[in-house]
């Protein structure tokens, strides 16, 4: 497989191949470019309040904008989504709310999810953004499931299931690629390559020269795209999506990216990769990319003006949430179970008591 | 109403359900066509069709992934992994993805997956068709463990297990499967989760077992009885939550207990039931917590006989109680 079969519409002049283009209308353009800077501005604030002491702990996305924004552009309303702990942009691009990101981030009583996981570790029924783990991959038999109830049930919808290059050495991974092609299921599983599973390269996490290409071994198609151009993105989730809809079966897409920054804020990525590198990367930045692209359409005049807004949204957010009053002790013992056996309510009780 | 085995009684339980709700669906490997290779789900397939009664590949990572998936979109999914000696391969989707599902996302998405498995030694099987895993899914947060002993309990427990909102481990004792029988109610027929069963009542001594010791306590128990002593036997069904309000009466008033499992004695459940009947009925103890149990060896193909406790073992422990 050649650079040339990875698919990109943005050109580097700034302009779209014009029989790649999406054809999104003008308000939706501006509204991916608006979610990525959003991003962004997530990240610089969460990473802050990390370093500040005011959270323990982030997965920040930068570099990675325009793969889960236009992956989440993507989904549609009856769909649903199985994310990675990076992907918090296509929650965000699905209308998951700032507020409830931050509360989860938070982890007080802002947080809808009442503080039980650390940060990254989102949800939200209403649109079908399923419930982040940690050890990875594990999302994509349930995503496997997901579709089978739908399929079942003669609903034409997706599911959407991301993950990163580290993923695709679980087995999970293999369980769920084999299951989706045995059941022809409409699971659209969306790999974003950004080189690193914490410090291990890419090249030494298989000997296959793409991910993609593992695909056909399961009996699905597998594409590459540029996933640095929001809008390749789009249009590549989009078909897939599309034919998972009409009852095609599933895809594997590999996206091609790069995490700008650490793994997480517990990472010093500067041991396993070098400066050069990183200065590479940060020349294809996503966001300026497509930035250059809204300005010589005439929607966008001034990125840094938007940046800024997206800050202060951002700081606004975060400073209605962080005075919340913490999660009650008590909660400690709600949902585990439907209802509270008896050997949780001693438990809680002895706690409450200041016995225990 | 029929006599039937206890192999016969899950049937009775999976059709009968599927039968009520078409929501609940059964999957795993060699479900289908086969019918289960103990013949658990024979002749759903011809009756439900394939698309509630789905052979999957061969992985138990994606037979309990997927079920998970399936009861978040809104299906009753009952899994049957082939022996419970291979359901390590699906540790992580269940302690860290099903049991949690409810917890993490506070009440947003939940996993109420039933995940049968033949559970326990007796049929030649060596290590890899004989182990009782019950007490790594009873230290587990959000898992309800269920072992039936008869085929009464067998279809009213999984029925239950079906229409609850809770992730189930339900393991059946694979050495009763089709050595004991009885009569079991026609139609549908529910057991409450959480609530143990008096096999046998006595004054003296309380037996507390579950799954293919039952039927060795009960031997025992007769044998104590020849020798002048009463022994009440508990079988708590559900062993996780534990029905621990009557084995905590029944001590405080026999004042001595014995557990007996075929699990390994190190960490097994048994451990954790003698701590709650210490904590709970020390004044009332008349002689130490006994315990007859595996050992804490691999499970010997050969040696299975004397690896698993008998009727002989258990008096042996019985009689060390009455005489402390």
């Amino acid at each position: 497989m050649t650079d040339a079969e990875i698919l990109s519409v943005l050109r580097p002049d700034g302009t779209v191949d014009p029989s790649l283009d999406p054809g999104l209308p003008d308000p939706e353009l501006l509204s991916l470019y608006r979610h990525m800077a959003l991003l962004r501005a997530i990240d610089e604030k969460a990473v802050a309040l990390q370093r500040s002491g005011r959270i323990g702990f982030f997965v920040p996305s930068t570099g990675q904008e325009a793969c889960s924004i236009g992956a989440g552009h993507a989904v549609r309303e009856g769909d649903w989504i199985f994310p990675a702990y990076r992907d918090h942009g296509v929650g965000l691009m699905r209308g998951y709310p700032l507020a409830a990101l931050v509360g989860q981030i938070l982890g007080n009583t802002a947080d809808a999810t009442r503080g039980r996981q650390m940060p990254n570790h989102w949800c939200d029924r209403s649109i079908h953004l399923v419930s982040v783990s940690s050890p990875v991959a594990t999302q994509l038999p349930h995503a496997v499931g997901a579709a089978y109830a739908a399929k079942v049930r003669g609903e034409r919808i997706a599911v959407l299931a991301t993950f990163g290059d580290g993923g695709t050495s679980t087995g999970d991974f293999h369980a769920a690629m084999n299951f989706t092609g045995v059941f022809r299921l409409p699971v659209v599983f969306f790999c974003e390559n950004n080189r690193y599973a914490i410090s291990h390269r890419v090249e030494d996490q298989t000997a296959t020269r793409t991910l993609a290409e593992k695909a056909p071994a399961y009996g699905l198609p597998g594409v590459r795209v540029d996933g640095n151009d929001v809008l390749a993105v789009r249009k590549v989730v989009g078909d897939a999506m599309g034919r998972a809809r009409a009852g095609e079966g599933g895809t594997l897409i590999e996206a091609l990216t790069y995490r700008l920054g650490p793994h997480s804020t517990s990472d010093d990525p500067t041991v396993y990769r070098s400066e050069e590198e990183v200065a590479a990367w940060r020349g294809k930045d996503p966001i300026r990319r497509f930035a250059a692209f809204l300005m010589g359409r005439g929607l966008l005049e001034d990125p840094a003006a938007e940046e800024a807004g997206a800050k202060e949204i951002v700081r606004r957010a975060v400073e209605a949430a962080e005075d919340a009053p913490p999660v009650p002790l008590s909660s400690m013992f709600e949902d585990v179970y439907a209802e509270i056996p008896w050997h949780l309510a001693e438990q809680r009780d002895s706690l409450l008591s200041g016995k225990g | 109403m029929p006599e039937v085995t206890l192999i016969k009684a899950v049937n009775d339980a999976l059709a009968t359900e599927m039968a009520r709700d078409p929501s609940v669906c059964v999957l795993g490997e060699d479900v289908g066509r086969e019918g289960g290779v103990f013949r658990a789900t024979e002749g759903l397939f011809r009756r439900f069709g394939q698309e509630r009664v789905i052979d999957t590949p061969l992985n138990e990572v994606g037979i309990v992934g997927m079920a998970i998936g399936m009861a978040m979109n809104g299906l009753r999914p009952v899994a049957e992994i082939e022996f419970s000696d291979f359901i390590y391969p699906a540790f992580d989707q269940i302690v860290s993805e099903m049991a949690k599902m409810r917890y993490r996302s506070a009440g947003q998405f939940t996993a109420a997956v039933v995940v049968r498995a033949p559970s326990g030694g007796g049929i030649k099987g060596g290590h890899y068709h004989s182990q009782s895993p019950e007490a790594y899914f009873i230290h587990t947060a959000g898992l309800v463990v269920v072992m039936p002993s008869t085929p009464s309990d067998a279809k009213g427990l999984l029925a239950s297990a079906i229409r609850g909102e809770d992730p189930v481990i339900f393991l059946e004792p694979k050495a009763l499967y089709r050595t004991v029988k009885e009569e079991v109610p026609q139609g549908e027929h529910l057991v409450p989760i959480g609530k143990g069963r008096i096999v046998r009542p006595g004054d003296d001594l309380t037996l507390i077992t579950w799954g293919a010791m039952v039927p060795v306590a009960e031997k025992a128990a007769e044998s104590a009885t020849a020798e002048g002593a009463s022994v009440e036997v508990i079988d708590p069904r559900t062993l996780w939550p534990l029905d621990i309000g009557m084995i905590e009466a029944s001590v405080n008033r026999t004042g001595r207990a014995v557990i007996l499992h075929e699990a390994p004695r190190t960490c097994g459940f048994g451990a954790e039931v003698a701590a709650l009947i210490q904590e709970r009925c020390f004044l009332h103890l008349k002689s130490p917590v006994g315990r007859v149990t595996g050992f804490d060896t691999p499970f010997p193909y050969a040696l299975e006989k004397s690896y698993l406790p008998d009727p002989e073992r258990t008096l042996r422990a019985v009689r060390a109680a009455l005489e402390f």
